[in-house]
């Protein structure tokens, strides 16, 4: 209770000081600075849009001399290989995700709830690979799946995959059940509740959010993966961004303008559901208290 | 008595297993693959592979690698690349959170926009940029159109580019937003209220900002700075769309061995790897030494 208090002693002196902020005007050179900003992050964006209902766009017209659906109907023609590309892209992912689901809860539990030695190392070897870069695993790698019989098959790519995805999911676990009170579950426990019982009415409703919101962002980290499916896959599974690239390479920029805002399309679905997920996840925390 | 002491003895040795247990799935997937990877990978580099008959380590690999016109010039492009990107991604997106922090409207958008682009793969944000920057590209047409140049060539070349422009143009653009996203939830978890005291206490705003608000920052500054780093150096799709052909950066340089129908140039492919696993190791080092003291205080 006090320490509740004076949160909310604190929330009401910044969002004063917020207040005597915002009664002054916002001056020019910010106001300026902010609509650079906004240009900035979605020029690039605007050309591959444009382009992808361009039939033609010579050297130096501003705007395509001649706008068409044609880049889009050659995509969905069964020629483009778009319907392989995007069944191989997600034959990838949703194994990648849910492996990493059921295999990261648990770890991310261990990272957040439990004080053991030789704590410090498992952080580390978590964090690095998803921030060591993917061809300084796979080119070593590589060998090792040969031998496997792994390589050229969806099944290695999925493999190649987890080492990205897995320490993702687990790190975005670890900072969910860091603000989970296991507490709740000794009281659910003392209250005659089985393990079962822990497990779905107290401890799952509390972490929902945060396996929604790690599962949907590891599924991207497979989707946008580019040089482990190029080398694991050795030209033989071609996902979504190797296809792109492929039209990229061949100067078909109308169809890789099409193909970019289909490769961009889930990241956004997944953004606007995830902030309503956000917003509504005061309620949500609360649940566990509820019991 | 005794009998439940060592009854309590086993579940005290069972909660120290727990943690473990919960942990063992996750090992048993990152350990062979990462860890199993890199120890291959540098066995390999070292021309050490019992299997096939090679059983006397040698640094062959590394010193055909010294031997090799390109690695050198590579080696210094990439650093170059990976330096600047990250030194320009960092001071714009600081900028970018001080001007955000004086926004009385337009927060949410701004917002939007930054996570909107973390979402974006980087290689539709390469695929922008040379629509944008290439000689053919929306600039040069602009640049046409208001009499600046006369035909494409003359625009500056900044796709392909031996400065490397258009890369770094990419990273700059998806890296700002992440940068960005981190400060200002470094932000929000606290110091407001220690740069009201300062107010209160009589400091300028460029006090406040110097001896408050940046110090608050730098860790969090410094921390997503080493991430950025271990990315640009080691990132392969980037410089491959737009890198020059020669030097070409150390993962296309990587790659392009790697592929080679010549095989013997795998281990120098895996050696140029390895390095690059070392210094991103060492970016990783950094930032969780940043980090935890950042936790600590």
């Amino acid at each position: 209770m006090h320490t509740l208090r004076e949160g909310r002693l604190k929330t009401d002196m910044t969002t004063s000081v917020h207040r005597t902020q915002s009664s002054r005007q916002t001056p020019a050179p910010v106001l300026l600075a902010f609509a650079l900003m906004i240009i900035w992050l979605v020029l690039p964006l605007v050309p591959i849009v444009v382009w992808s209902f361009a039939k033609r766009w010579f050297f130096p017209d501003l705007v395509p001399g001649e706008w068409s659906l044609q880049a889009w109907q050659y995509l969905f023609s069964p020629v483009s290989g778009l319907g392989k590309a995007i069944s191989a892209s997600l034959a990838i992912a949703i194994p990648v995700t849910l492996l990493s689901c059921c295999i990261g809860i648990p770890a991310g539990r261990a990272l957040a709830c439990y004080n053991f030695r030789g704590k410090r190392a498992v952080q580390l070897l978590v964090l690095a690979p998803v921030l060591v870069p993917g061809i300084a695993v796979i080119t070593g790698l590589h060998g090792i799946m040969l031998n496997l019989e792994l390589n050229n098959q969806l099944a290695g790519v999925i493999v190649a995959h987890l080492i990205p995805a897995l320490p993702y999911m687990i790190l975005v676990m670890a900072s969910t059940f860091a603000r989970f009170d296991t507490e709740f579950e000794a009281q659910a426990r003392t209250l005659g509740a089985n393990t079962f019982q822990v497990f779905t009415r107290v401890t799952l409703p509390a972490i929902l959010p945060g396996i929604v919101i790690g599962a949907l962002f590891t599924f991207l980290v497979s989707w946008s993966q580019y040089i482990l499916t190029l080398i694991v896959g050795g030209g033989r599974v071609v996902t979504l961004p190797l296809l792109l690239f492929n039209f990229v390479s061949a100067g078909r920029n109308d169809v890789a303008g099409a193909l970019g805002v289909i490769f961009i399309l889930p990241g956004l679905i997944i953004l606007i559901a995830v902030a309503r997920f956000i917003s509504g996840r005061s309620g949500i925390a609360e649940l566990p208290s509820r019991l | 008595m005794p009998r439940l002491g060592r009854l309590r003895a086993r579940k005290i040795r069972f909660q120290r297993l727990t943690p473990w247990l919960l942990l063992l799935p996750a090992l048993i997937v990152i350990v062979p693959l990462f860890a199993g990877g890199l120890a291959a990978g540098l066995l390999r580099s070292f021309n050490y592979m019992p299997v096939i008959g090679l059983d006397s380590p040698n640094l062959a690999a590394y010193s055909a690698l010294l031997r090799d016109d390109e690695f050198l010039p590579s080696l210094l492009l990439t650093t170059y690349i990976a330096l600047t990107s990250t030194v320009i991604a960092s001071l714009l997106a600081l900028g970018a959170v001080l001007m955000i922090r004086r926004l009385n409207a337009g927060r949410s958008l701004i917002n939007f926009l930054l996570q909107l682009n973390l979402t974006i793969p980087h290689l539709v944000g390469a695929v922008g940029i040379v629509y944008l920057f290439s000689q053919s590209g929306s600039f040069a047409r602009l640049a046409l159109h208001a009499g600046f140049i006369n035909e494409p060539q003359q625009f500056p070349a900044l796709i392909y580019d031996p400065a490397a422009i258009g890369i770094i143009l990419v990273y700059v653009w998806k890296e700002l937003p992440f940068i960005a996203l981190i400060l200002l939830a470094s932000l929000q978890q606290g110091g407001e209220e220690f740069e009201a005291v300062a107010r209160t206490l009589g400091a300028s705003r460029w006090q406040v900002l110097r001896f408050v608000t940046l110090p608050n920052l730098l860790p969090a500054l410094l921390a997503s700075s080493m991430i950025v780093l271990a990315f640009t150096f080691g990132a392969y799709e980037i410089p491959a769309l737009l890198g020059a052909y020669y030097p070409a950066p150390l993962p296309v340089l990587a790659y392009r061995k790697f592929t080679d129908v010549d095989l013997a140039s795998r281990p120098e492919a895996i050696a140029i790897s390895m390095i690059i696993a070392v210094l991103s190791l060492i970016f990783v080092l950094l930032y969780a030494h940043i980090t935890r003291r950042q936790i600590e205080n």
